[in-house]
């Protein structure tokens, strides 16, 4: 037995050093590929940020285009733009993506509900470029001009798989008794739905809704078919004209919604293929405003979901 | 109530006044599609007494607990025969409505499932869906409900705090006060304290002491000793060979743990198995 013993302990002793530098070549590999997969992230990050942060100017956020070669000069006409098709593409996706979600959750079997699910898989696959021409077809071929709107309702259907998807796999993260309890009161589904089950899913839905904005805000192929992009529109002389006609706020808005409208991807898009230095030191700047805006509404979403986690808590 | 007219014919019933049926299943079976899940069950429930059922896994308790208030109309496949009644009214009848069973009886869950929200809206909850929103009638719903359920001191100084923020038996007896916010007649209990750790079990169990003055309880358990402790009467649930439930037996809680008429009761009761 102490034999035995003896052996044990020179085994130990012996395979120590083995173990140890094993352990150390393991750690340093993993840690080394964990390196190499974060490179093009930081390379991309880093890169904009040294391209574009240098071409960052109060200018860029506050003043219009300038002509073509024209140095100075900025793309407020595509930050204008950018906040309105998103909040046009958020208005139209939330509601309906919320309610399929809800329906897919509650009836994943009947064939509704089958279809459902398989059509968000396909559509969340679907080349954004397509999604495009589907804007183009539905709104800016009967309407014979390219709109806001249009391109409100393409970013919208690029948002839905995400809010559906998300919003399907929190509610179905909500324990089943949470739903019971709530029916056993005597709450009719519906209720059931928006008082118990929304507020219980909301982190996730949050999550899904500001994911799928931060991703549909950084669109450039939905919007070529369908706002066109415009370097002389800006939203504020449809506003002042309309004021001084004496226009409704629902007329002025219509008319803002009607019109050909730029954004930032576009922006970036046009700017970086032409000749002139400026407009590309443009783009560049763009891409960074872009890429901050991407990661703030990423951290802002992380951050908002964490206070509610802590205040659910107690 | 103080009439003393109980028939004294069993002792073991420990009648203390008139005898009442409160709930009653009359030849109740319970298919899921073709499969029937519970064959013609038969029983009176007595108003405000304890009445355990028991029997192992998969005898159909639940189910049979779920068919008092109707929450097996929430499984699609569900079909019921026979009759359940609640004061002698068919609560599966043409012209009863689901939402006004539910409220007379109340269920709490095997595991506490307080909303999302703070402690005084769980307990407002109920009360709201049946349009009370006067900051005030509300007010003394929820501390009544609360204080009926044993929670009051632990959480009148935090009733804006998350009802998740408590421990599990505080957040089971939130449940409780959430129930009887709607002043039900009857509260099912689903292994309510099955969760639980034993203080917080011994809680429930005195809770549901209390609440039997005033209230008609039925408890689904597995834990015999439960059954033993808090239940005036214990019905013994088997599955048959076609792997449905039935009621063996149903007596006072004093015979079935003493000298039960099935000896499969006598075996289970004494475990033997199960």
């Amino acid at each position: 037995m102490t034999d035995y013993n003896e052996l044990l302990r020179n085994g130990v002793v012996k395979r120590r050093l083995l173990r140890k530098s094993t352990n150390v070549f393991m750690l340093g590999l993993t840690g080394a590929l964990t390196l190499l997969a974060l490179v093009p992230l930081f390379w991309i990050i880093g890169y904009v940020v040294y391209r574009g942060g240098s071409n960052i100017n109060i200018a860029l956020f506050t003043q219009m285009p300038r002509p073509m070669g024209v140095a100075g000069g900025g793309v407020l006409h595509a930050i204008e733009g950018s906040i309105i098709v998103t909040i046009l593409a958020t208005t139209f996706a939330v509601v309906p993506g919320v309610l399929a979600a809800f329906y897919a959750s509650r009836n994943p079997n009947t064939p509704l509900g089958v279809a459902l699910r398989f059509s968000t898989d396909v559509l969340s696959g679907v080349p954004s470029i397509i999604v495009g021409l589907f804007g183009y077809a539905l709104i800016v071929k009967p309407e014979k001009h390219y709109s806001a709107l249009a391109g409100g309702v393409a970013l919208a259907v690029i948002m839905l798989p995400t809010i559906i998807r998300t919003t399907e796999e929190m509610l179905k993260l909500v324990p089943s008794n949470l739903r019971e309890g709530s029916l056993a009161l005597g709450a009719p589904e519906w209720k059931t739905s928006v008082s118990v089950l929304l507020p219980a899913a909301l982190n996730g839905v949050i999550t899904g809704v500001l994911l799928s904005v931060a991703r549909a805000a950084g669109e450039t192929a939905p919007l070529l078919f369908t706002t066109l992009g415009n370097d002389r529109f800006d939203v504020g002389a449809i506003v002042s004209s309309g004021i001084t006609n004496h226009q409704s706020i629902f007329a002025i808005i219509g008319r803002i919604f009607n019109s050909p409208i730029d954004s930032l991807p576009l922006t970036l898009w046009k700017y970086a293929q032409q000749p002139y230095p400026e407009r590309v030191n443009q783009a560049w700047a763009v891409a960074f405003v872009l890429l901050v805006l991407v990661l703030a509404t990423n951290i802002i979403a992380r951050v908002w979901i964490e206070l509610r986690k802590r205040k659910l808590r107690g | 109530m103080e009439m003393n007219i109980a028939i004294k014919e069993n002792d073991n019933l420990k009648m203390d006044g008139d005898i009442r049926i409160k709930v009653k299943a009359h030849h109740l079976s319970v298919y899921y599609g073709k499969f029937r899940a519970l064959t013609d069950i038969n029983m009176e429930i007595q108003e405000r007494k304890i009445t355990a059922i028991i029997g192992p896994s998969g005898c159909g308790k639940s189910t049979l607990l779920r068919s008092f208030n109707r929450m097996n109309d929430l499984t699609p496949s569900a079909r019921i025969e026979g009759e359940i009644e609640l004061d002698e009214e068919d609560i599966y009848g043409n012209n009863v409505d689901v939402v006004d069973v539910r409220r007379r009886i109340g269920m709490v869950f095997q595991r506490p499932n307080p909303f999302p929200k703070s402690i005084y809206d769980n307990v407002a909850y109920g009360p709201r869906l049946y349009g009370i929103h006067q900051r005030g009638v509300l007010d003394g719903i929820v501390e009544s409900s609360i204080k009926q359920a044993a929670l009051w001191d632990e959480v009148k100084d935090k009733l804006h705090q998350s009802g998740m923020s408590l421990s599990g038996g505080q957040q089971q007896r939130l449940c409780i006060a959430r129930a009887l916010a709607v002043q039900p007649e009857v509260i099912l209990m689903d292994e309510p304290a099955s969760a639980l750790d034993p203080i917080s079990t011994l809680r429930i169990e005195e809770l549901m002491h209390d609440l039997a003055k005033n209230y008609t309880i039925i408890i689904v358990t597995h834990n015999m000793q439960q059954a033993a402790r808090v239940s005036d009467f214990t019905a013994m649930m088997m599955i048959d060979e076609t792997r449905s439930g039935r009621m063996i037996e149903y007596n006072s809680t004093n015979i079935i743990f003493t000298r039960p008429e099935d000896k499969r009761t006598e075996d289970y009761v004494t475990g033997r198995f199960g």
